[in-house]
């Protein structure tokens, strides 16, 4: 398997060649193109499934930084192979379905695509990195290639306030991710997730444990949309529908139950985790289905249940991490947990995956998506409408869908768990169960909305912008594959168990499992069990309160408006807005002098107290070489130059005395014997007298307009300190020898890169990074300013 | 600028040019074993097309040559970038160089390093951002004596 590690790049790669497809076949709509690299990397997978079943991991390791411990590790098990098939399966219809979504002739499909692929190999990364610092890199590629996806239409203000939200949470999850991260190397000395979960006992300890725990907590969080953070997932709605589906329901949101469940062997077994995770997970689960009912767009109503979904996959994880509490009945009853919330994942990315898609083509063909004026679409688009029954009806749990079988089993452990005796359960254990009922009763009803209110009741063609046309099948076949699978996985899940969950199963419990390794098979009928009556109930209570819905609904209204978590968001931006523009504005004159009057004040008194701190002054003269005569006339020279330019009157003057001192610092690198120095400063000492000269046109005369004693003094401190300083520090560089010099490894230079010239050896090889940075670095300030004078050209 | 009438001047960097885009070259092969590099023959190869901006003006060397400054900075650093990527390649670390001496036809036993790629992408990253920024302030000139 030495080609298989390359998957993550593949649709990296190929998103350079998108821009290329899209100008010169203008006539074949991009998506084409794009199609083949997701079909194919999920046959890939596919192909996988046999031999991660046997539970042997798939590992390969290409070094990277390797004295830096950072190292590209693919590990692909259980878990990691179901979250591929879903990026790449769910990806494949994605694609095709946006062929007929986005118009060729009018959107920026070389963009689109672009981002989407960018997208896919980021989220192949996060699922398949073993390092944590690369699953970091991979997981900030995600937040961007979402942003830049969200506000794709970006005209739309709408569309950029959703993009900047979804930004801003994510990456402020994504730090607090990357500390609890550091945090866990620290303790472990190890980047590897595998390597951590070995010294898991390690880390339980610790007394940064718990806050570990919370800042990765904070990252999965933040990307699942879990309560408080929920709120960038409706507004991510402003993105096309096919990214909706992929991005917000089936892919991205998934990254932080994958998260979750890959730390899980490390915090599991903690009071912290459970209550923590668990308990978001349930508010989460009943805040975002209790919010999903009073929404009247469609899409802003899924955005709420796939928040109230990921809820509750959370909460399963949770419930499941009690495994590591001890073995016994504990471990047995929490692998049901674990096992309801893979299958529930594979569910929610079927049945969300292709609501959203019917949500887009009743978007698409009637020109709106809001409730209010949709009705009546069941003669128009019957196989929209049996589309949308087959998803809503999975989602509120009923048979025969898939949907049915993970809520029942999300029931049991639910019920199971309150009959547990640990992390003070016994106290809150009716908890549970009650608030999941009362949140499926309301996944209940915003389903039945789904699911009826555009396609029943009276069609009213004058609110709607265009006369609706029949659907293309390429709209149509996404959805009805993944409806059909939905049908599938109900009568079949043992398959499905016998060869996905198990193996993620013991990938999330690695140790509890291998006590234990087998799972009850997964059935329909269990007889007439509490969760049969639960659901029953559900049914019952859901349908008249859908029925009745126009009387209650008003409860919504009574919320006041500050209490949403969108308006403490939007006046904290505002806040933070104002502060740092006052901040800003209070040290951001705009005079170069006094950013170089900061500059040269903490130069001067961080250095200097340096200096004084450790007492490091030193001056040995005995040591050095006579001063020869003409060194000493050089040194004269210098100085009579900086004299020049102080007292030039005329800036050109000024230039050209600096450039004297450039030409005679040369001299001095030429006495030393460095030549490469000397001519690489010959050469810059050039070209920057040319362009001072050529920028001499724009500035204003020379004129000593500033008189005041006070700004002379400052001055005058400032150019003394700094001078008096660096002098201070070349002299005592020379007393002080810390370290051994590293210079005896270059001396080696033509055995260990055949060169002779060791400074150019330095330059592209052992130090290659560093130029590699500088030239960009470089590279990125010329173009900084080209933009700048263009810009600047074309307002005047 | 286009105010530029030196003959002298005009005559003599025609000639120079020449003269430094040689030892440019030179400094740039030769810097493996020699003082020199990617990095200051990109720079000599920049002040040698500024001497001709100086001469001439910046209109006649756009005649001349119509390179893209900003496109061949940038192509400079993928090729810096694009070798460290295809060490990856032969399972060594990112960046990682390699030497060794090939018998070439010609020239007999020649020494090759890998390391010369990434100083070509250092040399054209110079080179072109240099130029782009000298061309896009006395472009800037050029408009505002206007």
């Amino acid at each position: 398997m030495s080609w298989f590690y390359l998957t993550t790049f593949i649709p990296l790669l190929y998103a350079i060649l998108v821009p290329i497809f899209y100008r010169h076949f203008p006539r074949i709509h991009t998506g084409w193109f794009v199609l083949p690299i997701p079909i194919g990397l999920f046959a890939c997978l596919i192909r996988q499934i046999p031999l991660i079943a046997k539970d042997s991991p798939l590992v390969h390791t290409v070094s990277w930084i390797p004295h830096l411990n950072i190292n590209y590790t693919v590990y692909v098990d259980g878990l990691t192979l179901i979250f591929g098939l879903i990026i790449t399966g769910i990806g494949a219809l994605v694609v095709l379905y946006s062929i007929y979504y986005l118009l060729k002739e009018r959107e920026a499909l070389g963009n689109f695509y672009v981002y989407l692929l960018l997208f896919m190999g980021a989220m192949l990364g996060v699922v398949s990195s073993d390092n944590v610092l690369v699953l970091y890199m991979f997981w900030e590629l995600t937040s961007i290639s979402s942003f830049l996806l969200i506000a794709f239409w970006y005209q739309r203000k709408a569309s950029r306030y959703g993009a900047q939200k979804a930004l801003l949470i994510t990456v402020f999850g994504g730090f607090c991710m990357l500390a609890g991260f550091l945090i866990l190397a620290n303790i472990t000395d190890t980047f590897s997730i595998r390597q951590m979960i070995q010294h898991a006992d390690k880390i339980t300890g610790q007394s940064l444990f718990v806050p570990a725990m919370i800042l990765i907590l904070l990252g999965a969080f933040t990307k699942s949309a879990q309560f408080p953070f929920h709120i960038w997932l409706p507004d991510a709605m402003e993105a096309p529908t096919p990214i909706s589906a992929y991005l917000h329901s089936a892919t991205m949101v998934k990254a932080g139950i994958y998260l979750i469940a890959r730390f899980t062997p490390i915090f599991g077994g903690n009071m912290v985790w459970f209550w923590l995770v668990s308990g978001i997970g349930l508010i989460t689960l009943f805040w975002g289905s209790f919010s999903a009912v009073k929404q009247v767009d469609l899409k802003a109503l899924l955005a709420y249940s796939t928040v109230s979904q990921l809820g509750m996959i959370v909460c399963l994880l949770g419930l499941g991490s009690a495994a590591y509490s001890g073995p016994g009945e504990a471990a047995i009853l929490s692998i049901t947990a674990i096992l309801a919330a893979i299958f529930h994942l594979i569910n929610h990315s079927t049945f969300k995956g292709s609501l959203f898609m019917v949500v887009g083509i009743i978007d698409r063909l009637s020109g709106t998506r809001d409730l209010r004026r949709l009705g009546g679409l069941m003669n128009m688009m019957p196989i929209t409408f049996t589309l949308a029954i087959i998803g809503s009806f999975s989602m509120a749990g009923l048979p025969p869908f898939n949907g049915f079988l993970s809520k029942e089993l999300f029931f049991t452990s639910l019920l199971n768990t309150s009959q547990l005796e640990i992390f003070h359960l016994d106290k809150w254990s009716p908890l549970f169960p009650i608030v999941a009922w009362l949140a499926s009763i309301f996944t209940f009803i915003y389903c039945m909305i789904i699911a009826f209110r555009p396609f029943l009741g009276k069609h009213q063609p004058h609110k709607l912008a265009k006369k609706i046309q029949r659907a293309p099948w390429g709209m149509l076949l996404p959805p009805t594959l993944l409806a059909f699978l939905i049908i599938l996985f109900f009568f079949f899940p043992n398959v499905l168990a016998q060869y996905l969950f198990l193996p993620a199963i013991s990938s999330i419990l690695p140790g509890v499992m291998e006590a234990d390794l087998s799972i009850e098979p997964i059935k329909a009928w269990h007889g007439w069990t509490p969760e049969l009556f639960m659901t029953m109930g559900i049914i019952a209570v859901g349908f008249a309160l859908f029925l009745l819905f126009p009387k209650w609904s008003k409860v919504f209204g009574r919320l006041p408006l500050w209490f949403t978590f969108n308006y403490m968001y939007d006046k904290l931006l505002l806040a933070i807005e104002i502060a740092s523009q006052r901040i800003t504005r209070k040290y951001m004159t705009g005079f170069i002098r006094d950013y170089l009057s900061y500059i040269f004040f903490f130069f001067i008194v961080i250095l200097a107290g340096m200096i004084f701190i450790l007492n490091s002054f030193t001056f040995n003269p005995t040591a050095n070489s006579p001063v020869s005569i003409y060194e000493f006339l050089l040194c004269l020279a210098l100085v009579a130059s900086a004299l020049l330019v102080l007292c030039a009157r005329t800036r050109i003057i000024a230039i050209i005395g600096l450039g004297v001192m450039g030409y005679l610092m040369i001299m001095f690198f030429v006495i030393f014997r460095a030549p490469d120095l000397a001519l690489t400063q010959l050469v810059v000492e050039t070209v920057t007298t040319v362009l001072f000269l050529l920028c001499l046109y724009f500035l204003p005369k020379l004129e000593k307009e500033i008189n005041k004693l006070g700004f002379k003094i400052t001055n005058l401190v400032f150019s003394l300190g700094v001078g008096i300083l660096v002098t201070i520090m070349a002299l005592s560089a020379q007393g002080n020898r810390l370290f051994q010099p590293i210079s005896r490894f270059y001396e080696n230079a033509y055995e260990l890169a055949g060169a002779k010239n060791i400074v150019n050896s330095i330059l592209v090889d052992f130090r290659g990074f560093d130029t590699m940075l500088e030239i960009l670095v470089f590279c990125i300030g010329g173009i900084g300013v080209y933009t700048l004078i263009k810009i600047g050209l074309t307002e005047r | 600028m286009g105010l530029n009438n030196d003959v002298i001047l005009q005559t003599v960097s025609k000639v120079a040019f020449f003269i430094i885009l040689a030892f440019a070259t030179h400094l740039f092969i030769g810097g493996h074993h020699n003082p020199g590099g990617g990095f200051v023959g990109g720079l000599v190869v920049a002040s040698a097309l500024t001497l001709l901006i100086l001469a001439f003006d910046l209109k006649s060397l756009e005649e001349v040559s119509k390179i893209n400054y900003q496109t061949l900075g940038i192509a400079g650093v993928i090729i810096a970038v694009g070798t460290g990527m295809s060490s990856l390649i032969f399972h060594e670390p990112f960046l990682n160089q390699t030497f060794g001496i090939i018998n070439l036809p010609i020239l007999g036993e020649t020494e090759y390093v890998t390391a010369i790629v990434f100083d070509t992408g250092v040399a054209l990253a110079v080179l072109g951002t240099a130029l782009s920024i000298i061309t896009t302030i006395s472009e800037d000139v050029c408009k505002w004596r206007q």
